[in-house]
Formats: structure tokens, sequence, C-alpha cells
């Protein structure tokens, strides 16, 4: 057995975070389009649009029913064999569009049942005062299921954050893809990986206090 | 005699259930009419199919200048009813992500487009009004159950609609709670606010109304000035229900 190589990993450690930017720049587009597009998932399925309602399932089956790994080699290595102009996505895009489709389909199901769960009493008085089903949705429903959802997505994120890992394989350099070429010079593959999961850990662990810091607030806001 | 609000061969049906069987009902300007019946006999269907909350199969609805024929309503028609109707719930529906001040203005200024300040001064008025004046900022869960159904008549006030619907308004009150709830529904009647009231209070119907309006499997059986239905209902199926409730 040998010693861990402190020094060593305290040298990483600025290396791994100079590409802590590029992964949280990639949890972050994906977060914040996957809130947009499960939202609109949820709705066509609440309100159980014709057609686009069997669409959604279909979509929401097949991105919560294969590993995003396999997702994303499909986006990145397979599509571009039959898609041309894709050939020139680069790993970053690929990376954030799977993400996106992967946690949406997730994210989606989540917000819908956040949906049902506000009082159908509440659509009617929206609806009873004239509100066209967007203004309701927009107004009344969508805000109050963003409460009950809040702490579920948050979760979703902090996966989403770890997830960003993945994007190496399609050979992006962002902070596994950094741990790994360090490791592969050096054969030091303990101390890399070593100090990369404190980081991604450390990253999760801020942004769980964040959390429980909101659902307090949250928590004062309004009860239901 | 001239109709504010003409009801005319409504009918509903859920699935192969016939609800409402042809109702015919003619409300004149300022009119109040109760209600009342058996549970399940569709008294709750009828204002619920006017402002199209459930979208009645046949008939035609006739408020003031816009009439609407249900067999062939669109969505705009919808809209036009429910700006015309204010609708008051059973158990209150309030907006629970809205103060009681925001769920009375949300009508006026989401849907009428009325500029904040017009709409606040209108919400002040009705807080008054309802006797909840320093309680515009709570919340529905911080306020009692008959409270929060003085917000939802008066979220159904700021409408100033031409007819208002009360859906068993106090059904689902603690009975502390009931004769304030009443007292604000007769000032409103007191107004000659157009109004068709469902209702299992009989005094109440009684003082308030000017007709009463009894219903039995999906028909109106019987109508009349409360004296009367209550006093000399010519109907066996009518006498046999207050003999029940009272």
């Amino acid at each position: 057995m040998r010693p861990l190589d402190i020094a060593y990993m305290w040298e990483l450690v600025p290396v791994i975070a100079g590409y802590i930017p590029l992964t949280l720049f990639m949890a972050v587009i994906a977060m914040v389009a996957a809130l947009v597009l499960a939202a609109l998932l949820a709705i066509v399925r609440v309100l159980k649009i014709p057609v686009l309602d069997r669409v959604v399932a279909v979509f929401i089956s097949f991105f919560r029913g294969t590993p995003l790994l396999v997702q994303l080699f499909l986006f990145y290595y397979g599509l571009p064999q039959m898609l041309s102009f894709l050939t020139s996505i680069d790993g970053v895009t690929a990376a954030i569009f799977g993400l996106t489709m992967h946690f949406s389909a997730y994210m989606a199901e989540s917000i819908r049942g956040a949906i049902l769960g506000v009082d159908r009493s509440q659509w009617e008085a929206a609806q009873s005062i004239g509100m066209t089903q967007g203004q309701l949705l927009r107004r009344i429903v969508l805000p109050q299921a963003a409460r009950t959802a809040a702490p579920t997505l948050m979760n979703y994120f902090i996966d989403m954050i770890k997830s960003t890992s993945l994007a190496f394989t399609l050979g992006v350099t962002e902070m596994m893809g950094a741990a790994q070429k360090e490791a592969a010079g050096s054969f030091l593959y303990l101390e890399a990986f070593l100090v990369v999961a404190l980081f991604y850990w450390a990253i999760v662990e801020l942004l769980s206090v964040g959390q429980r810091r909101m659902e307090l607030h949250l928590g004062k806001a309004v009860a239901r | 005699m001239s109709c504010e609000i003409d009801i005319a061969g409504l009918v509903k049906r859920f699935g192969g259930n016939t609800v409402l069987n042809g109702i015919d009902l003619c409300l004149k300007p300022g009119e109040r009419v109760a209600v009342i019946g058996p549970s399940g006999t569709g008294k709750s269907t009828l204002l619920r199919c006017l402002n199209f909350l459930d979208p009645p199969d046949e008939g035609r609805i006739t408020i003031g200048d816009l009439s609407v024929d249900a067999a062939r309503a669109g969505k705009a028609d919808m809209l036009a009813l429910r700006r015309r109707t204010g609708f008051v719930f059973q158990n209150y529906a309030l907006f629970a992500n809205k103060t009681a001040r925001d769920n009375i203005m949300e009508g006026l200024t989401t849907v009428r487009n009325w500029p904040k300040p017009k709409a606040e001064e209108r919400a002040r008025e009705i807080l008054q009004q309802i006797g909840l004046g320093d309680r515009g900022d709570s919340y529905p869960s911080a306020l009692s159950g008959g409270q929060q159904q003085r917000v939802g008549i008066g979220r159904a006030m700021a409408l100033d609609a031409e007819l208002m619907l009360f859906d068993e308004p106090t059904s689902a009150l603690d009975p502390e709670w009931v004769g304030e709830v009443l007292d604000l529904i007769r000032r409103i009647a007191d107004g000659r606010q157009t109004m068709l009231i469902v209702t299992h209070e009989m005094q109440f119907a009684r003082e308030i109304a000017d007709r009463i309006v009894f219903m039995e499997g999906g028909r109106i059986v019987e109508q009349g000035p409360p004296a009367q239905i209550f006093g000399n209902a010519r109907d066996e199926r009518t006498r046999a229900f207050l003999r029940r409730v009272g």
C-alpha cells in the first residue's frame, strides 16, 4: 500500500477548479431548457391535448426508459450519420441537448403531479371569473405547482450537475475530463478521481444548503 | 314580463344520465330566486351549466343582450357568459397563492384589463363591504371558513355581473360561520342584485327570495313566491320534501 500523494492532489485543485465554470454552464443551461420543456410537456399531459398527448407520452417513456449515456451517444455519434448537418455540433452542445431531453422527461412527470395537486376547484374558480386557460395556468395553477415541485426539481438539478460528467465521453474536457487527462499523464488515478469526486461533493453540498434555505422560505410563505 | 335572464330547454347529460331534463327559467331584473330540492336533483348542475363550468348539451341561455345556444356554443360564447355571471362556490375555491385583496382583484386586472390602481380601489371598497377591510393582505390559509367564503363572494361581486350564482354557499361552513355569510348575501340581495341561489337554508331562502324554485329529478317541479311554496305547495313532492327538511 502506498500513501496518497497529497501534494499532487493540491496541485490538481486549481486545475480541476478551472473547469467548474464549464460544468456549471452545461448544468444551468440544460436545467433552464429542461424546465421550460418539462412545463410544456406537463401542460400537454394535464390538458390531454389530442395527438400531442400521445406523442409526449412516448417521448417521456423513451427518455425515462433508456440510459442517459446511450442517449448522449445517440445524439453525438449516432444521429449525425443520418442527419449530416449535425456533424458540426460540438460535444458541449450535444451534452446540453441530451441532458435537456433526459431530465425534461423526468421533470415533466413531477410538474404534472404538482399541477394535478392544485385543487380542481381553483381551476373552476379561475374559469368562473372568465380567465382563459393560459391565464389560469400562468397566474393560478403553475405558481402553486412550482412551489410543490420545487424540492424535487432541485434534486434533479443536483443530479444534472453530476450527470454533466458524462460529457467527457463525448470528448468534452469538463471537470471529469480534466481529471481523466491528468490521471492519464501521472498514472495517479486514485488522487485525480478523488479530487474530482470531492469537487462534485462540495458543489452538491453547497446547493443542498441553498435548497434547505429555499424550502424553509417557501414553507413560511404560503401554507396550502 | 321581460326576462333579464332567460333559460330555455336546458339539458345536461353525464354519460347516459340526464341530470337536467329541460329547465325553463326566467329571471326579471333584480329578481332573487332560490333553488331548493333533494340532493342529486341537478340544482348545482343547473348553476354550473349557466356559466359553462359544466357545458350544457341543449338549450338556450340569454343574459341581457347575450344569447347562447348550448349545442353550438364556442369558446367565445363561454367566456362571454362567464364574464356576465359571478359564481360563489360551496368550498370557497379561493386562489391559495393570492391574498384576499388579490383574489378580489384578479378578475378585474387579468380578465377586464383594469389598471391596477383602479382595481385596488374597487377591491378596497369590496373588502369594506364584506367586513374584511383590515384583512386584505391575508392569504386564504390564514382566514376562517366564514372569512374565506366572504372573500369568495367578494371575488364574484367584483365582476359586477348581471347574474350572481350561489352554489350552496354555506354548506361547507362550520355552524359558527354560517350567520356572517348569510348576512352578507342578504345585504347583496337587498341591493336588488339578480341572483340564483342553491341552498339548504330554508328559512334564509324564505327571507331573501322573491321566488322559490323546487327541483327534483332534473326538472322544475314547482315554483312560486316563498309564502306559497312554504305555506301551500301544490305538488305532493314539494310538500314531502319540505316535511323532510322542515
